[in-house]
């Protein structure tokens, strides 16, 4: 399951469709599970008429939790040693999400290999969500 | 976020893992997380945001007695309170989550006590083009286990906005 540095090279991907038609009953467990029960996620009184949004929306936690199985799934498990990332659009519930991982550059730290990736996940529009990286120990 | 006690617990991971729509099992199945190169149930790479539940002060969770800003009888309980400071879910009141950074030194598994000690960063003012003024601050996370080795590194960075971003840019 593990990548291997001698099968990738630069500008490898991996795409993975991360939710269809996002519920706001996800949003709301998501709220559950993490503590972080901002209103906005789940309050759609509070998100409209009084933080003037459209309409409740995702945590940006929640987007980069669920970009971390496409990025667990393509690195195998444990094998993560960085990933960061930047929310730059909301998301809303209905959206559908893809996410893409691409091979940066494989290096080698004292013996251990490592993979860089770029991070971007996108909605039905093709408007960026989320755009990141992440760094995970591969096999020789 | 600051919790002086953040216990790792197995349900927990099961459910934040159901939360993200993470069905690996090595969130959940024991002994099949034990065949795996993980050994154990480990937590999903997001898991450690889930401190919240264990900061006793944190301002995004309604406390019995104390006034909540969501609605109730009225679209707003309360004025919102202040915050947002790169703290966990980013703020409430005007402020978003506007980036998050981990660090593993290595994943969390059940067992885990951790403690998370928060130390503010940065701040720094941007003009959005969609929001008016953005004020960002950050804020830097150390999440330590029962032997006082540091496991993850978390630096979060939050955004106030003058208005509610209400669109992409287009």
């Amino acid at each position: 399951m593990a990548l291997s540095a001698s099968k990738l090279k630069e500008g490898d991907t991996h795409t993975a469709r991360l939710v269809e038609d996002l519920k706001r009953t996800q949003i709301v467990q998501y709220a559950g599970a993490s503590g972080d029960y901002n209103p906005l996620h789940t309050d759609e009184i509070f998100t409209t008429k009084v933080a003037g949004y459209p309409s409740v929306f995702a945590h940006g936690m929640l987007t980069m939790g669920m970009t971390g199985k496409m990025l667990t799934d393509y690195v195998g498990d444990a094998r993560l040693t960085k990933y960061g990332v930047r929310f730059t659009s909301q998301v809303w519930p209905g959206d559908t999400l893809d996410s893409t991982a691409t091979v940066k550059a494989i290096k080698d730290e004292g013996g251990q290999k490592l993979v860089e990736l770029d991070i971007v996940t996108v909605n039905q529009d093709g408007v960026q969500v989320l755009s990141g990286s992440a760094e995970a120990r591969i096999d020789p | 976020m600051t919790a002086k006690k953040f216990p790792v617990e197995a349900s927990h991971i099961l459910m934040f893992a159901r939360s993200v729509g993470d069905d690996n099992p090595v969130y959940s199945d024991a002994d099949y997380a034990k065949s795996t190169e993980a050994g154990s149930i480990i937590a999903p790479p997001t898991f450690a945001q889930a401190s919240a539940q264990f900061d006793p002060d944190y301002f995004l969770r309604p406390k019995p007695g104390q006034p909540w800003f969501g609605s109730g009888k009225n679209p707003t309980g309360a004025a919102p309170r202040g915050g947002g400071g790169g703290g966990g879910g980013g703020g409430g009141g005007g402020g978003l989550h506007a980036e998050q950074h981990f660090e593993y030194h290595r994943h969390l598994k059940p067992g885990d006590v951790l403690t998370a000690t928060s130390l503010p960063g940065k701040t720094w003012e941007k003009e959005g083009k969609r929001s008016g003024k953005l004020v960002f601050s950050e804020s830097v996370t150390e999440y330590r286990d029962q032997m006082g080795e540091l496991v993850i590194t978390a630096r979060s960075v939050g955004v106030r906005t003058e208005r509610p971003v209400d669109a992409p840019a287009s």
